[in-house]
C-alpha cells in the first residue's frame, strides 16, 4: 500500500526532516508511526498524503509510483486516502451530516447515493441521532468520530490518521483506536502517527519508530 | 490473508469502474452544477445585507450607462422622428402666379423622390405671418404682399438622407419658377454629430463602469475567499480539485453580476418612470405627443447578461489570483 524507498524530506534553509527512509506497508495492513514531536511523524504522514513532496527518493502508493506525480492528478490520489486529524478540521459552520458528506460531494457522487452513504458510516461511529448538529455542540470524542466518518465514508483505501487521541481521555482514545482496528479488519490500510506509547503496546500491530528524521527499526517492515 | 487481498483488489476495481460512470453522467454533472449554484445563492441569502449593499454599488454602476443609454436613444428617437421633416423649402419667384404653383406642386408631387408637396400661397403666409409676429398693423400699411409663394417638399423616406436631399433640392433649384431652394437639415446633421459625441461618451463611461464592477466583484471574491480559508484547505486535503474549490466562488460572482443587473433595470426603470410625465407635459408644450420610452425587456437580458459576464469575469481574476496560494501544509 505504501513503499517508500529512500525518502529524503529537507525543508528549504537545509533542516532535514527525513532522512533515508524505507519501509514497504502491505495492503490491508495496520501500522503505528510513534516517536518524539520533531521526529518527523508529521512529515511522513504528510508525503504520503502528497501535502509535501519528498526531496529525494522514491514514494508508492498502491503500486503507483507518486513522487513525481503532476499537481492536477493529486486531488484524485487523495481521494483514496481518508485523514485524521488531531484537531479534525471539521467545518463548523455545516452541520455533522454537511461535513461527512464532504468527500462524497467532491467525489461528485449523486445525491441519493449521498444520503445512504453518510448515514451508514454516522451509524457506524454510532453518531445516528447527531447528523443535524453542528459540530460545536459536540464532546471533543464525538467530533473525533466525526473527523474519521468523514474520512471512512469514501471507503478509501488508506486511513491515515495524525494523533487521533492527541487530545482524549484513555478510554476514548482505546475506543478511538478499536474502530481503526474495525476498520483495518474489513480490508482498508491504516497508519496511525501516535507518541501514545502505553495505548500502542496494548495493541499487537507493528510499530515504525522515528528518531530525528530516521527509522529506528529499520528493519520494520510491516507484514501481517 | 491473500483471498482478502484479492477482494479488496476486485473491490476497489469495481469501485473505481463505478466512480468514473458516474463523473461521466451528464445529469450528475448538472446537478452538480445546480447544487453549487443554489448553494452558493443561499450564502448570499444567509448574509443578505452585506450582499445586497454590494449588489446596490454593482446596479448603481451599471444602471449610469444603461440609463444614459436610454435616454440617448430616446433623443436619437425625437430627431430620427424629425428626420423625415428634412424638408426642402423652394421660394419661387414672385413673377409666378398661384396657378403655374399649383401645377409645379403637382408635377412634383408626382417625383418619385417626393413624398408630400405643401404649396403656401403669398396670401396665406402674409395671414400666417401677421397671426404670429403681431406686425398685422404694419403688414396692413404695405400695398403689395412682399411674400413668394412656397412649397414645403417632404422627399420620400428613402430620399430623406442628407445626399438624396440635396440632390433633390438641386433638381428644384434647376426650374424656372424657383428663385431660391433651401434644404433644412443643417440642423439635423449637427444634433447627428452630437449625438455621436454623446454615444461615444457613454461608451466611455460605460467601459469606466464595467472596469469597477469587475474590480468590485474581484474584491468581494478575494474578501469571501480569505473568509472561507479553512474549508478550502479541508476540501483540498480530501480530495477536492481546483475546480471544485472554484465553482462556489464563480457563481458567487455571478449571482453577483445578476442581482446587480436586476437591481440597475428597477433603478434605471424608476427613473425613467419618475421623468415620464413631466417629460409628456414639456413634449405636450410642443404640441408633440412624443413619450419617454423605457428599457424594453430586450435590454434587461443584455444587462443580465452583462452583469453575469462580468460577475464571472472578476470573481475568476480574483479565484485564480488567489486559491492557488491556498495550499495545506
Amino acid at each position: 500500500m505504501i513503499r517508500f524507498t529512500n525518502i529524503s524530506k529537507r525543508y528549504p534553509g537545509g533542516y532535514e526532516a527525513l532522512s533515508n527512509i524505507s519501509f514497504h506497508m502491505e495492503k490491508g495492513a495496520m501500522a503505528f508511526l510513534t516517536g518524539h514531536s520533531g521526529a518527523g511523524k508529521s512529515t511522513l504522514l504528510k508525503l504520503v498524503a502528497l501535502i509535501e513532496r519528498s526531496t529525494r527518493g522514491q514514494l508508492f502508493l498502491d503500486d503507483q509510483n507518486v513522487s513525481r506525480i503532476s499537481k492536477r492528478r493529486i486531488p484524485y490520489i487523495r481521494r483514496k486516502i481518508g485523514f485524521i486529524f488531531q484537531e479534525h478540521h471539521l467545518l463548523f459552520d455545516r452541520t455533522v451530516f454537511d461535513n461527512v458528506a464532504l468527500p462524497l460531494v467532491i467525489a461528485g457522487y449523486r445525491y441519493q447515493d449521498i444520503g445512504r452513504r453518510v448515514r451508514a458510516a454516522l451509524d457506524k461511529l454510532g453518531l445516528l441521532n447527531k447528523e443535524r448538529l453542528y459540530p460545536i455542540t459536540l464532546s471533543g470524542g464525538e467530533q473525533q468520530r466525526v473527523g474519521i466518518a468523514r474520512a471512512v465514508v469514501n471507503k478509501p483505501m488508506l486511513l491515515l490518521a495524525d494523533e487521533p487521541t492527541g487530545n482524549l481521555d484513555p478510554e476514548l482514545s482505546r475506543e478511538i483506536m478499536a474502530l481503526f482496528s474495525l476498520f483495518n479488519d474489513v480490508g482498508v490500510s491504516v497508519l496511525i502517527a501516535s507518541h501514545d506509547i502505553p495505548l500502542i503496546q496494548e495493541l499487537d500491530y507493528p510499530v515504525l519508530s522515528l528518531e530525528q528524521g530516521r527509522l529506528a527499526n529499520p528493519a520494520g517492515s510491516t507484514d501481517t | 490473508m491473500k483471498k482478502r487481498q484479492r477482494q479488496n483488489q476486485r473491490h476497489s476495481q469495481h469501485h473505481w469502474r463505478q466512480q468514473l460512470a458516474r463523473m461521466l453522467s451528464p445529469r450528475t454533472f448538472l446537478q452538480r452544477h445546480a447544487q453549487v449554484a443554489l448553494e452558493s445563492l443561499g450564502r448570499l441569502y444567509r448574509s443578505r445585507v452585506s450582499s445586497l449593499m454590494t449588489a446596490a454599488v454593482i446596479a448603481i454602476a451599471l444602471a449610469m450607462p444603461a440609463g444614459l443609454y436610454l435616454l440617448l436613444d430616446n433623443i436619437g428617437r425625437l430627431s430620427g422622428s424629425w428626420d423625415g421633416q428634412a424638408s426642402v423649402s423652394v421660394f419661387l419667384k414672385k413673377s409666378v402666379p398661384t396657378a403655374t404653383a399649383e401645377s409645379l406642386a403637382k408635377r412634383a408631387r408626382e417625383w418619385p423622390e417626393v413624398s408630400s408637396v405643401q404649396l403656401v400661397t403669398p396670401e396665406q403666409a402674409l395671414a400666417e405671418f401677421s397671426e404670429r409676429s403681431g406686425f398685422a398693423d404694419v403688414l396692413e400699411k404695405l400695398d403689395e404682399n412682399p411674400l413668394p409663394s412656397l412649397l414645403v417638399v417632404m422627399p420620400a423616406s428613402d430620399y430623406s438622407n442628407p445626399a438624396a436631399a440635396s440632390t433633390l433640392r438641386d433638381r428644384f433649384s434647376q426650374l424656372p419658377e424657383t428663385e431660391l431652394a433651401q434644404l433644412d437639415l443643417e440642423w439635423v446633421q449637427r444634433l447627428a454629430a452630437i449625438l455621436e459625441i454623446a454615444r461615444r461618451g457613454i461608451l466611455i463611461i460605460s467601459c469606466l463602469l464595467a472596469l469597477a464592477v469587475l474590480l468590485m466583484i474581484g474584491n468581494t471574491i478575494r474578501l469571501e475567499i480569505q473568509n472561507r480559508r479553512e474549508e478550502i484547505l479541508v476540501t483540498k486535503l480530501i480530495g477536492a480539485t481546483n475546480g471544485f474549490v472554484r465553482r462556489p466562488f464563480l457563481y458567487c460572482g455571478i449571482w453577483y453580476g445578476v442581482l446587480g443587473a436586476v437591481i440597475a433595470w428597477i433603478l434605471v426603470e424608476t427613473g425613467f418612470l419618475l421623468l415620464s410625465e413631466p417629460v409628456a407635459r414639456l413634449a405636450g408644450l410642443y404640441q408633440s405627443d412624443f413619450q419617454l420610452e423605457t428599457l424594453p425587456l430586450q435590454l434587461l437580458w443584455v444587462l443580465v447578461f452583462s452583469g453575469m459576464c462580468l460577475g464571472l469575469l472578476g470573481s475568476w481574476l480574483a479565484v485564480g489570483r488567489h486559491l492557488d496560494a491556498i495550499e495545506p501544509s
